[in-house]
């Protein structure tokens, strides 16, 4: 819709460029090279970090600490890749966060789909004020609430087990409930109503109709909470002491502080762990791009 | 007419019950949620931070007390001051930056989707990682911002090392990762009229005019938005700072100049186990963010323009 009128907007500029006199001409190209190069330099200020990092993951460890610093490693030394496995123990960690990844997403899909449901295609007394206790959570920071939940979760002799960080997922999460709700919303009742007349009850209507229309926000709820339960380093930090339970985000902090300044080979080490922990978060994002930005940009996620 | 009401009234009344009781049932996973992850932390957090409460030993009310010694605590007015130059610093330069990165992608010019993605890119980048290439980059001998600047004749700072520019060196590495700000600028920029911007041509605006008086107050509201969430996050702020601390060999290092606020919290709960204290500051905290935001939002109605058309 706003594309049709963009496009023909650009034309009448397009056109608008031949009439005006040659110095205006001559300013707008000049600012069209201009655009190139700040778009270029910018862009690369936004690069350079990731090129950094993986041309440090491929330097034999002299290359690593030589000054001045060479950007191509030569010979490219693959073998690091190899170290960061095994150093970090990093198929160990990786499992351990896929694990949590995939019992958070089973957990928000249950507990956040059947809850924005009720708030918004049941009407039922209480929905305003369930709704209001919504909102008002997502503003309270969590740092309040961290504390007493610790100590909850250490007398259950919960503390080094992967519960405190999976079992709140099911009892719903403010923001993906809210999310679903406002998707909900946009359902034509029309659907919904039908249903209901052919004598289908709110479960039934909830699992075929409902469910089977929510497949954007539902993609959008798997790669936030992905990417999130992927990066989460303080639940971690805080609940997971045992070694053979840490995460990936633990796992590189751990090696870190124990190599961090440290000779070349763990540097390389290191950053190819690096890598390989970045790699999973962007294949994420290119396969959910699209979702991944309108979630973005309907929620202000943060 | 009454009497058609009051016979849809009986049968109408039974589907409302169902409905109440399917309503309940469908939200009882955040009911029990809220219960037990918000409501009961809250009122206990509360009550922690009216006691003395060194786990494991019990918890001893003692009033006013925590909030008080707050104020004779050199840690909380440092940390305190370190997540306020996050905010007065940090969010000015990370919105203006980001506001210049998503004009640039809003320009038509080719591979502009691959530009948006290197663009945003960075936000992927988990936080450990994160910490720990900046901390290379910026690595004050091997980093390669410092041999770049001693190309160019410049002797580089020690940079996270420094007490003056660690904390300029940890906005420059948020300030890469300020992706989502860029999308919703971007998203925001797309949704200003064109027409706006050709009647003013007609007038004769120069691009300066049309961006200050047409593009500023257009997408006031996002940055408003942008501000109060980030101002929030800025209080908050813990992650890549831990990270940093620990790999230099203490939190906050050097000198407490990045012992940030949430960092303290951290170090007051979870390292010296001192719960009551550490809840007295998550109330604090509570309290300084919202203040914060209601300044900001009773302030913004001078700069912020609802477009009411």
């Amino acid at each position: 819709m706003s594309t049709s009128t963009r496009s023909a907007s650009r034309v009448v500029q397009a056109g608008d460029i031949y009439q005006k006199p040659l110095s205006v001409r001559l300013r707008l190209t000049g600012n069209r090279t201009l655009s190139y190069v700040a778009v270029i330099a910018v862009g690369i200020f936004f690069l350079f970090p990731w090129i950094w990092l993986l041309s440090t993951s491929l330097k034999p460890p002299e290359q690593i600490v030589q000054i001045p610093p060479k950007l191509i490693p030569n010979p490219m030394m693959w073998i690091n890749y190899y170290y960061g496995v095994t150093s970090i123990n990093f198929p160990r960690y990786l499992m351990n966060t896929l694990f949590l990844c995939a019992v958070t997403i089973v957990g928000r899909v249950f507990s956040c789909t059947l809850v924005g449901y009720s708030l918004a295609n049941i009407k039922w007394a209480g929905k305003g004020v369930l709704f209001a206790v919504v909102l008002a959570t997502m503003m309270l920071p969590g740092q309040v609430t961290l504390i007493p939940i610790f100590i909850m979760f250490s007398k259950l002799g919960w503390v080094n087990t992967f519960l405190p960080l999976t079992v709140p997922a099911f009892f719903g999460d403010a923001f993906f409930i809210f999310m679903f709700r406002q998707f909900f919303m946009g359902i034509p009742s029309e659907l919904t109503d039908a249903a209901r007349l052919d004598g289908a009850n709110h479960l039934g209507i909830f699992l075929r109709i409902v469910i089977p229309l929510s497949r954007p926000v539902m993609a959008t709820m798997l790669a936030f909470t992905f990417i999130n339960t992927f990066n989460n380093f303080q639940g971690p930090l805080i609940y997971l002491k045992d070694r053979n339970l840490w995460t990936l985000s633990l796992g590189m902090q751990g090696y870190l502080q124990r190599y961090g300044g440290g000779s070349g080979t763990a540097l390389g080490a290191m950053m190819a762990g690096a890598a390989m922990y970045t790699l999973p978060m962007i294949v994420v994002f290119f396969l959910a791009q699209k979702w991944f930005i309108q979630g973005i940009v309907t929620t202000g996620f943060k | 007419m009454s009497v058609l009401a009051r016979r849809s009234k009986t049968p109408w009344s039974a589907a409302k019950k169902r409905d109440f009781w399917a309503g309940i049932l469908f939200a009882l996973p955040w009911i029990l949620g809220v219960l037990a992850f918000q409501a009961y932390p809250m009122v206990a957090s509360l009550f922690y931070s009216f006691s003395i409460y060194d786990i494991p030993k019990a918890p001893v009310f003692i009033g006013l007390k925590n909030f008080i010694d707050m104020f004779h605590d050199r840690l909380f007015v440092q940390s305190l001051w370190n997540s306020t130059y996050l905010v007065i610093v940090g969010i000015p330069i990370q919105l203006a930056y980001s506001l210049v990165c998503a004009l640039l992608l809003n320009i038509k010019i080719k591979g502009q989707a691959l530009w948006r993605t290197i663009y945003v890119l960075p936000v992927l980048m988990p936080e450990v990682v994160l910490a720990i290439l900046w901390n290379w980059i910026l690595n004050p001998n091997l980093g390669i911002v410092n041999n770049m600047l001693k190309v160019i004749g410049i002797r580089g700072p020690l940079w996270l090392a420094s007490p003056t520019w660690s904390k300029p060196s940890i906005v420059l590495m948020q300030t890469w990762a300020v992706g989502i700000m860029i999308i919703l600028y971007l998203a925001a920029l797309q949704g200003v009229p064109e027409e706006y911007y050709e009647a003013a041509e007609i007038d004769g605006a120069t691009p300066l005019q049309k961006f200050f008086l047409i593009t500023i107050p257009m997408i006031s509201p996002v940055t408003l938005f942008q501000l109060i969430t980030s101002i929030s996050w800025a209080l908050q702020y813990f992650t890549t700072a831990y990270i940093l601390g620990t790999a230099s060999g203490s939190l906050g290092a050097p000198q407490g100049s990045t012992l940030f606020y949430g960092l303290y919290l951290y170090q007051v709960a979870f390292v010296y186990l001192r719960m009551g204290y550490a809840s007295a500051l998550a109330w604090m905290l509570f309290i300084i963010s919202a203040a914060a935001s209601w300044i900001v939002l009773k302030v913004s109605n001078r700069w912020t323009y609802y477009n009411v058309v």
